[in-house]
């Protein structure tokens, strides 16, 4: 098969490109080995300080609300963190200070969901907290089990949020605000808001252990839209091997396509960092499993990690080493028609939340560039794009 | 050194990281309190096993296996096998005679042919249902597939001389489906295939996949009819041939489960055993042509089998519908059918495989089209049950749409 662009990887920052380049005409392919980090998404982009009008345009073509307002969000242990960028399932509050007594309230059976680390993250900030638990017996499959999840609950939700608001409403004293856990609006979007218009105080939902219920529907609406503009979307399949002469790739084999390769004049890579096997590891060195790009890595292993475990993880900043224009470097040598984005460049930190961030500017960056490149056909591309920007969030 | 690396176990259920990914996506724990899920069901239920087979539950028998987990899972573990093998390793129930039956597709295929007018009219009884529900436990609220006067084989044996005069020759693994049930089908590929310039033989004597003796309890006996398959489909490979199917969970179970949960070794054939979609849409590529119908016109909504996923392939389907001057093509949403084979035959599994079915069922109302186009036989029986819509293999849409 013969694409224009073939993306390896279909989490957000592939999707992006994908999406971005059949809006620009473009015949696209993506392979995603399996779902992605969008299911791990807290449904904030932390890194994006800026309001991004690409990224909001892209988005509601897609379905996909986000609302931009400099502040801090709530996370799911009770403290705060700053943003400035998210989805409307997800309040931006000006200080931590959001409300000044709070009801929390979870479901039964739920263990998904850290109601007494949120109430006391929420009393130091001096409000106060008072937590109840709801029994729903359209819960009880869920419960039955054991195996109640996110995701589980929230399509009960889909149906029963009204009853939920009822119940809300009965428990309901003096409070100004309601926590709940997110696990609202899976296939139906409109259910958060209706939620919140349904009960007489602030709604706010705090996050839960994954699946993210805003990161599954994100994940969801994306590919609806990639299809929607004629993205051929390969679910559930991996590129093992890419076929290039003369430092260009011509063509993927994939695991499920095996001798059906796929062609292309460009190819990105987005398959993630070491947690998606986007980079993989042994005792002695990381290494890239598609092409052997070329990784920024010390020589000596125990510089890999830091024994502190909850400290900064120098393995977690590994990626493939790059050029300016996010051309991927191969035995020193950048490679004409492959791209790196997202997760796989490295110098993302968890605990900063930068990864949506950098997966939606280095996917950005890369489609102009090659938007750019097919404009002036053979020519070299006019102006290096805005890379240290992304490379740097 | 003892690397990791190196000691990757048979399904890979230690590289499990715990993300519950595939519990968003299995099926059955939506609408199946007693299902414990495929992560609980898989790698987690595994690590106990090992320790003590006391652990084995029982409650795995619900698993579709419709594969949406592995298909899912981020980290490449072979869930939906985990649990298969599990079933195998330590379910010691005997199959029950119901099991028994539907396993047999073949032999019951063989035995209701020369009587189908009889059969067919019989398993349409009320009564008839009533008494299976109650004697066997095969759900009364069923539609029975038809059975077939003349055989697909013995149609085609008429015609081996003509197909042999093709320049080109493609070997076909009909399966029981199309033997038995709906030798349309596979007449339907001879018609497409030849219009190519490619002559269709049949294999030395296939047998059943064993799709339905791996999902009811006998495995030993899906083994014995791995080995016989592969063995005849080296035969045509040694010949240079490629063979093609037109249903969706043969392939994968010769392709993937006779390895991953048989144990029997199909790497010789491996290779050239592919959908008849991806052939047909690889000759295209490679130039040779199709003459379509100028008046056809077809609103067709697609369904990809959930084997058809596991297999990667849906998108030779699409493409050549879509391709199809006449055809108004719409993808569905990606839902299990819930019917899985012998799976929804079974009372204790009816209300959950209509419940899995649902949001499927209700999406091609809605569009409303003028067929539903889909690989697999049993999604066929299913959608056709539960929706009124008819359900044709992409294949005989292209047979229709030909010229």
């Amino acid at each position: 098969m013969k694409f224009d662009t073939v993306i390896m990887g279909g989490g957000l920052a592939g999707m992006v490109a994908g999406i971005a380049l059949q809006q620009a005409g473009k015949n696209t392919a993506i392979v995603s080995m399996g779902q992605n980090a969008l299911h791990f998404f807290s449904g904030t982009f932390e890194s994006l300080q800026a309001p991004s009008e690409r990224l909001a345009e892209l988005f509601s073509a897609a379905g996909i609300r986000v609302h931009y307002r400099k502040g801090v969000r709530l996370m799911p242990l009770g403290t705060f963190k700053e943003a400035a960028l998210s989805l409307d399932d997800i309040d931006l509050f000006p200080t931590p200070k959001f409300g000044r007594r709070v009801l929390i309230v979870n479901f039964l059976g739920y263990h998904d969901f850290f109601s007494s680390f949120l109430a006391e993250g929420l009393e130091k900030q001096g409000m106060e907290c008072r937590i109840r638990f709801l029994s729903l017996p359209e819960l009880d499959n869920a419960k039955a089990h054991g195996e109640m999840r996110s995701v589980q609950i929230a399509r009960s939700m889909d149906r029963i949020w009204e009853k939920v608001a009822q119940e809300i409403r009965l428990l309901l004293k003096d409070e100004d605000t309601v926590i709940l856990p997110q696990v609202f609006g899976l296939l139906d979007d409109t259910v958060p808001g209706r939620l919140r218009q349904a009960i007489p105080a602030r709604v706010v939902f705090a996050g839960t252990m994954p699946p993210s219920v805003p990161g599954v529907r994100t994940q969801m609406q994306l590919r609806r839209r990639y299809e929607l503009l004629g993205g051929t979307f390969l679910m559930g399949d991996q590129a093992i091997r890419a076929h290039e002469h003369d430092g260009v790739v011509h063509s993927i084999a994939t695991h499920n396509l095996d001798a059906h390769y796929l062609e292309a004049r460009n190819f990105i890579l987005a398959t993630g960092g070491l947690y998606s096997k986007g980079l993989v590891s042994n005792p002695f060195k990381i290494t890239e499993p598609i092409l052997d790009l070329d990784i920024d890595q010390p020589q000596d292993r125990n510089e890999w990690y830091n024994p502190t475990f909850a400290g900064e993880q120098p393995y977690m900043g590994y990626g493939v080493k790059t050029d300016e224009q996010l051309h991927a470097i191969k035995d020193g040598v950048a490679m004409q028609n492959v791209y790196a984005i997202g997760s796989i460049l490295g110098n993302t930190r968890p605990e900063l939340g930068s990864g949506a961030g950098l997966a939606i500017n280095s996917a950005f960056a890369v489609v102009d560039q090659i938007l750019r490149c097919t404009q002036n056909d053979n020519e070299e591309p006019a102006t290096p794009v805005i890379l240290s920007e992304a490379k740097n969030l | 050194m003892k690397l990791q690396e190196y000691t990757t176990s048979a399904h890979n259920f230690e590289e499990c990281m715990k993300c519950t990914v595939c519990t968003a996506y299995c099926p059955v724990l939506q609408v199946n309190p007693l299902y414990p899920g495929p992560k609980q069901a898989g790698p987690d239920g595994e690590r106990l096993r090992l320790k003590d087979p006391y652990f084995f539950n029982y409650a795995l028998k619900y698993c579709l296996n419709c594969k949406r987990c592995e298909v899912a899972c981020p980290s490449g573990v072979k869930v939906a096998d985990l649990i298969q093998s599990a079933r195998i390793k330590y379910d010691t129930h005997p199959p029950k005679l119901r099991d028994q039956i539907l396993a047999s597709t073949d032999f019951m295929g063989t035995l209701a042919r020369p009587f189908a007018p009889i059969v067919n009219a019989v398993t349409d009884l009320g009564i008839t249902k009533k008494v299976l529900d109650f004697s066997l436990d095969i759900d009364h609220r069923r539609t029975f597939p038809k059975y077939s006067g003349r055989s697909f084989e013995s149609w085609l044996k008429r015609r081996s001389k003509e197909q042999a005069a093709f320049p080109e020759q493609v070997a076909y693994f009909h399966g029981c489906y199309v033997n038995y049930n709906y030798p349309q089908l596979g007449k339907d590929l001879v018609k497409v295939l030849n219009a190519l310039g490619v002559g269709v033989q049949l294999l030395d004597k296939e047998k059943c996949c064993g799709i339905a003796m791996i999902a009811n309890g006998m495995a030993r006996e899906a083994a014995k009819h791995a080995q016989h398959n592969v063995e005849v489909l080296g035969k045509a490979v040694s010949r240079g041939l490629k063979v093609v199917t037109t249903s969706s969970t043969c392939t994968l179970t010769m392709r993937d489960e006779y390895p991953e949960l048989l144990k029997v070794d199909n790497s010789a054939v491996r290779d050239s055993l592919l959908m008849a979609t991806r052939f047909i849409y690889e000759k295209l590529e490679q130039g040779a042509t199709l003459k379509f119908r100028a008046d056809y016109h077809k609103k067709v909504a697609y369904h990809t089998p959930c084997h058809l996923e596991k297999l990667g392939w849906g998108v030779f389907s699409e493409r050549l519908l879509r391709m199809i001057p006449g055809v108004e093509f719409t993808m569905l949403a990606s839902n299990c059918c819930g019917m899985s084979g012998t799976y929804g035959f079974k009372k204790e599994n009816y209300e959950a495989s209509q419940a899995i079915g649902a949001p499927l069922f209700e999406q091609i109302k809605t569009l409303n089209p003028d067929v539903v186009a889909c690989d697999c036989e049993t999604c066929k029986w299913q959608i056709e049950m539960s929706t009124g819509y008819p359900v044709m293999n992409p294949i005989s849409i292209l047979a229709e749409a030909l010229e």
